[in-house]
């Protein structure tokens, strides 16, 4: 049980690394039209807290967010189709990169407004505690998005309510080029959880099963009535803050070095054949599999049609009106 | 600020209050679907006059009394929307919807298209145009306005207590974001309610009601403005020149069809607005009408709104810059001369 648990961590770790380095390909292909805010460094942090969720749980993103449907266990073919500005995208290709949202695993949205998916997630524990279910909330942001009034608003309303949700902040120390700790007024992220009442963790977000363990223990604790809590995760992203923005000047490369010496993906595969949890030979062909994937997301995105210039007009309303009859 | 007297509970009134009208809709709606809840700020106790007896029927859970925290209590019904729930948000005052515009614009109205049809977002926010109250600049808009531009909200505009009551409730039956915006100089006025069963009479989203029929004049208002054009039509009436006056109830979308057959049939048009002129709906309705009726029309069309300055505290300054039964009678005139 474990061990599969852990292969499938594996996996859908590999799967985001493979996935976005495949889009950086297609973009400098000329394949892929906008831009691309990547996570490579962060698929530790990510995927340790999607696994902690049950299928039926909800999610919600941010403008980086490649990394949590497939995180939460999307295939991958409608997320390239999305890529691709094919009309098979999960989104029909109305959303692009900044908006990769599968709802059919549980996503609610990946915004890019910086902070504006905080109270979505908070509303979604709310329709679930008021409908009785037992299903739990969790919420993706960064380090830049807790300073954001969206971010304090949500957590003192899931603090009254007693709200089943996991607000969970990948903290890779910048935004943009901003660095969190000039920006943000404690050391820890984390410590903004006492101001609203709510247990805060800081977890290593480079340790999959340390984030695992912590957001597993705050989905149980919000699935069971005990209310929300805040999870950080310290990590880094190893690329620039989007594909093409080489030129900036904010970090030493020394300090992206040292955190490349701690790739989650890396760290993670060690410590499994050290503990000889899985064999080489099946994480070696969990990346074969993965690759497969890929390549046949990749094929079904080029062969699937571009959206008809007309449905630019569709999905604006759920109920279109009959006016003047 | 004035607070407007407490509407009472009980559904056998002659006649209908806008305030408890609204009251009823919600109480309706929240009878017939488990899934609709109200949320604002001092619902609980009836500050504003449209949730009495709501707490002890529904209990807290569905009567929810909301911090101050506009983004995030509207962002929370919209998350709460998507998976299965029909929030009724009393905003309040409409400028306490600024505050939470993100939400309403990139999350509300965007969600449904930029996740290719995956999600709908059935909400009504509803906001009070707290106008010609002496509250001075801030808390004076109309701000419908401002969200003519964003698609996928429908915006609604009642003008009287029993077109409000079907419009809220259809609004609240939509699976779209509703605006729903009440006009503060309405919330005291009453009308009659012939009918028990047009107590429960739902209203259509995107259909104008023609209040007044006439062949001279086509007028078209907004929110309290009907009543005032309906004083203006039967003040002109008097001279023998023939108003029809039309309320389009849902200003997005709007129902254009039903104004451009009234200007065919007229060829003159005055849109009332008591919103600021630049930008208006009521400008909205001119250049539609004046884009493909333009061969019908025997007169420059002509609008009555406020001008473009700010809403001043002192009784003396505010009254005069909202349209006025003279000011319409005015602009009536004007497309006959
Ligand atoms: C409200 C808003 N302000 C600014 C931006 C521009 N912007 C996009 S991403 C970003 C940085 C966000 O930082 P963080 O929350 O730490 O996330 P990260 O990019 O590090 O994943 C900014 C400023 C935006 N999209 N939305
Ligand atoms: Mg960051």
């Amino acid at each position: 049980m474990k061990n599969s648990l852990h292969l499938e961590m594996y996996r859908r770790m590999v799967r985001i690394r493979r996935f976005e380095a495949a889009a950086v390909d297609l973009l400098a292909k000329g394949e892929l039209a906008g831009g691309l805010h990547t996570t490579p460094g962060q698929e530790g942090a990510i995927v340790g807290a999607c696994v902690a969720l049950r299928e039926d749980d909800y999610m919600v993103g941010t403008h980086r967010s490649h990394g949590h449907p497939i995180g939460k266990g999307a295939s991958l073919r409608g997320l390239m189709a999305e890529l691709m500005a094919r009309s098979t995208g999960v989104n029909r290709g109305k959303g692009g990169s900044m908006h990769l949202a599968d709802f059919s695993v549980g996503s609610l949205g990946e915004t890019s407004i910086v902070g504006s998916g905080l109270p979505i997630a908070t509303g979604a524990a709310l329709g679930a505690q008021m409908k009785g279910t037992d299903r739990v909330s969790l919420c993706f942001f960064g380090d830049g998005a807790s300073s954001e009034g969206t971010f304090h608003e949500s957590l003192n309303i899931a603090a009254i309510w007693k709200l089943p949700v996991v607000y969970f902040c990948e903290n890779n120390l910048y935004a943009i080029s901003t660095p969190a700790r000039e920006t943000v007024s404690v050391e820890h992220i984390a410590a903004r959880a006492a101001g609203y009442d709510m247990p805060g963790h800081v977890v290593d977000g480079q340790d999959v099963l340390e984030v695992y363990e912590v957001v597993k223990s705050a989905v149980d604790r919000a699935r069971s009535g005990g209310g929300p809590s805040l999870v950080e995760a310290k990590t880094y992203r190893f690329e620039e803050h989007a594909i093409g923005l080489n030129h900036l000047s904010y970090r030493e490369h020394a300090e992206v070095e040292q955190w490349r010496k701690r790739d989650p993906i890396a760290l993670f595969r060690d410590r499994l054949l050290d503990e000889g949890v899985i064999s080489r030979g099946d994480l070696d062909k969990a990346e074969e599999d993965v690759g497969a994937e890929i390549g046949d997301a990749i094929e079904f995105a080029r062969s699937s049609p571009d959206p008809d210039p007309a449905e630019a007009f569709d999905h604006v309303y759920a109920t279109t009106l009959e006016t003047g009859a | 600020m004035s607070m407007q007297p407490r509407s009472k509970p009980g559904p056998e009134v002659a006649k209908l209050n806008f305030l408890a009208a609204l009251r009823d809709a919600m109480a309706e709606e929240m009878r017939r679907d488990a899934d609709v809840f109200v949320m604002g700020e001092d619902l609980r106790q009836n500050l504003y006059g449209s949730s009495a007896g709501l707490l002890d029927e529904f209990g807290p859970v569905r009567v929810r009394d909301v911090p101050l925290a506009e983004a995030g209590v509207i962002g929370t019904a919209i998350g709460a929307a998507m998976v299965g729930m029909r929030p009724v948000v009393d905003i309040t005052i409409s400028p306490f919807l600024y505050p939470a515009c993100d939400q309403i614009i990139s999350i509300a109205a965007k969600s449904r298209y930029i996740y290719g049809g995956q999600t709908s977002v059935p909400i009504v926010l509803r906001a009070s145009l707290f106008y010609n109250a002496g509250s001075a600049a801030q808390h004076s808009d109309r701000p419908y306005q401002f969200f003519l531009g964003v698609p996928g909200l429908k915006i609604v505009v009642p003008s009287d207590a029993a077109s409000a009551k079907g419009l809220l409730k259809t609004a609240i039956r939509d699976d779209d974001p509703v605006l729903f915006f009440e006009d503060f100089n309405l919330w005291s006025t009453s009308v009659r309610c012939d009918h028990d069963d047009e107590a429960d009479r739902t209203v259509p989203l995107g259909r104008a009601a023609v209040k007044r029929e006439g062949a001279d004049v086509t007028v078209v208002a907004v929110a309290a403005s009907v009543g005032l054009s309906m004083k203006a039509a039967e003040k002109l009436g008097q001279e023998g020149i023939s108003v029809e006056v039309i309320d389009p109830q849902t200003i997005q979308p709007l129902d254009e069809e039903t104004i451009f057959r009234s200007v065919r049939k007229t060829g003159r048009i005055v849109a009332v607005d008591p919103a600021h002129r630049t930008g208006s709906f009521a400008g909205e309705v001119l250049a539609r009408v004046t884009e493909t009726a333009f061969a019908s029309l025997k007169a420059a069309p002509r609008r009555v709104c406020t001008p473009d300055t700010h809403i001043p505290f002192a009784p003396v300054m505010e009254k005069g810059l909202y349209p006025s039964v003279e000011s319409i009678v005015d602009a009536i005139r004007e497309t006959v001369a």
